[in-house]
């Protein structure tokens, strides 16, 4: 039996996705993909990304950390923060990787002391987090369409 | 009497006024279905929440027992705290009124000293007045607050509980309960009194697999717990700001339509009088003339 998958987050239900072949998350332990039958789990998830794959698409999102629950073929995502592929603003995200990157860079260069070095790296790892997965999309859009 | 030419203007301006409402209902109505909307979509996050946390905390026998987690202890009081979540505007009937008296009271009773954090500037300027100390304010939340905005209050009273200022924290805010009720409630934030388990803790436990261990995600699930929770009170009271100010000015177009159907009454028996007197002038006249 295929598995039912939820995503959610305190805001909005992002996806509710029926007939999933596989699940790929980014568990806090490691990357892990849940498959029909899986025993009941209960995982914290740290930012990355996820991936809903299905005999005839995938669909992948950015999760930003949160949890996640395996019982009875129903996989519950309980995401802090969580967005589709096709949602995320390419150029947002790229203006972001940018405005980090020069922070970062001017730390490096100048020695600038007015940048929160945590913050700039940690936005940088999310623009790209959403790049990657974005970007993921656009080059492999599945198999061509019958 | 009023003479024809005030009735008139008052007319006018009764009307001018339900204008007015019938406008700020219109938006009301739309917002507020937004809003509902709103409070709605976090329904199954905060569930799913609700039933893990339950389950995660039954393990934690009964008392005199060390907490599993800073956030579920219960330390001697000597601080409270009370976040207190308001709407910004009024305009909104007797809402903002019953809020603040709730919250009042609820800090009146207190005998331990009492902070407030005020969200919303009703309730600031309420609490201001009464001289009751106010640890910080959050104001202009707009009207479809964020899960970014209400977290930095949560971060602070998180950091106000764990660094000891203070030693029990609870939420005041109007649940909205139907578009047509609100209803002003008071409930313990800090610490965490984990909602009862539905069937077996125990099993609930060992039937799962956690990763990396039930305590880990405890710890991670009792401070989003504490997010979801504020998160959750905003939405109510925004969506009861919008319910509240809809009926509110639902009721002035009502009233401003009915004093006008009154004001037409009297102003067209006032012409009418008027035309008869002018009739009978000029018919007497014509009699004194011909006579």
């Amino acid at each position: 039996m295929p598995l039912t998958v939820e995503v959610v987050t305190a805001e909005r239900v992002v996806r509710v996705e029926q007939g999933v072949d596989v699940l790929v998350a980014p568990g806090s332990e490691g990357q892990l993909a849940i498959l029909p039958h899986h025993a009941a789990l209960m995982t914290t998830l740290d930012a990355g990304e996820l991936i809903i794959r299905r005999a005839s698409q995938e669909d992948s999102f950015v999760v930003s950390g949160g949890f996640m629950e395996v019982n009875k073929d129903r996989v519950t995502i309980l995401a802090d923060a969580s967005e589709a592929a096709e949602e995320i603003d390419i150029a947002r995200a790229e203006a972001a990787r940018a405005r980090a990157e020069e922070r970062l860079r001017r730390v490096r260069e100048q020695n600038a002391r007015d940048v929160d070095i945590a913050r700039a790296a940690a936005a940088l790892q999310r623009s790209l987090l959403r790049l990657r997965v974005a970007n993921r999309r656009r080059q492999r859009p599945g198999p061509p369409r019958v | 009497m009023p003479t024809i030419r005030q009735l008139k203007r008052r007319i006018q301006s009764v009307k001018n006024t339900a204008k007015i409402t019938n406008a700020l209902q219109m938006v009301a109505a739309s917002k507020m279905r937004r809003a509902q909307d709103r409070a709605s979509q976090a329904k199954p996050y905060a569930e799913k929440l609700r039933t893990v946390l339950a389950g995660l905390a039954s393990q934690s026998g009964g008392e005199g027992e060390a907490a599993l987690h800073p956030l579920l202890e219960t330390r001697p009081v000597r601080n409270i705290a009370v976040l207190h979540i308001t709407p910004d505007r009024g305009l909104c009937g007797g809402l903002n009124s019953n809020i603040n008296r709730s919250g009042g009271t609820f800090v009146a009773m207190q005998h331990e000293p009492v902070q407030v954090v005020a969200v919303g500037k009703k309730g600031r300027d309420f609490f201001h007045r009464a001289h009751v100390h106010i640890a910080a304010e959050f104001t202009d939340l707009g009207d479809y607050p964020t899960q970014a905005e209400t977290s930095g209050i949560s971060r602070l009273i998180i950091d106000d509980y764990l660094n000891g200022t203070v030693d029990r924290v609870y939420v005041s805010f109007s649940e909205f309960v139907t578009t047509a009720t609100q209803r002003p409630v008071t409930r313990q934030l800090l610490p965490i009194e984990p909602p009862a388990m539905e069937g077996d803790g125990e099993a609930f436990l060992s039937d799962y697999i956690f990763e990396p261990s039930p305590e880990v995600v405890l710890a991670r699930l009792l401070p989003r717990y504490i997010e979801m929770q504020i998160y959750e009170a905003v939405l109510q009271n925004a969506a009861s700001f919008q319910s509240a100010q809809m009926v509110a000015m639902k009721n002035a177009t009502d009233n401003a339509n009915e004093i006008t159907r009154e004001l037409t009454l009297t102003y067209n028996k006032t012409r009418q009088e008027q035309i008869t007197k002018e009739l009978l002038d000029i018919v007497g006249g014509a009699a004194a003339l011909e006579g």
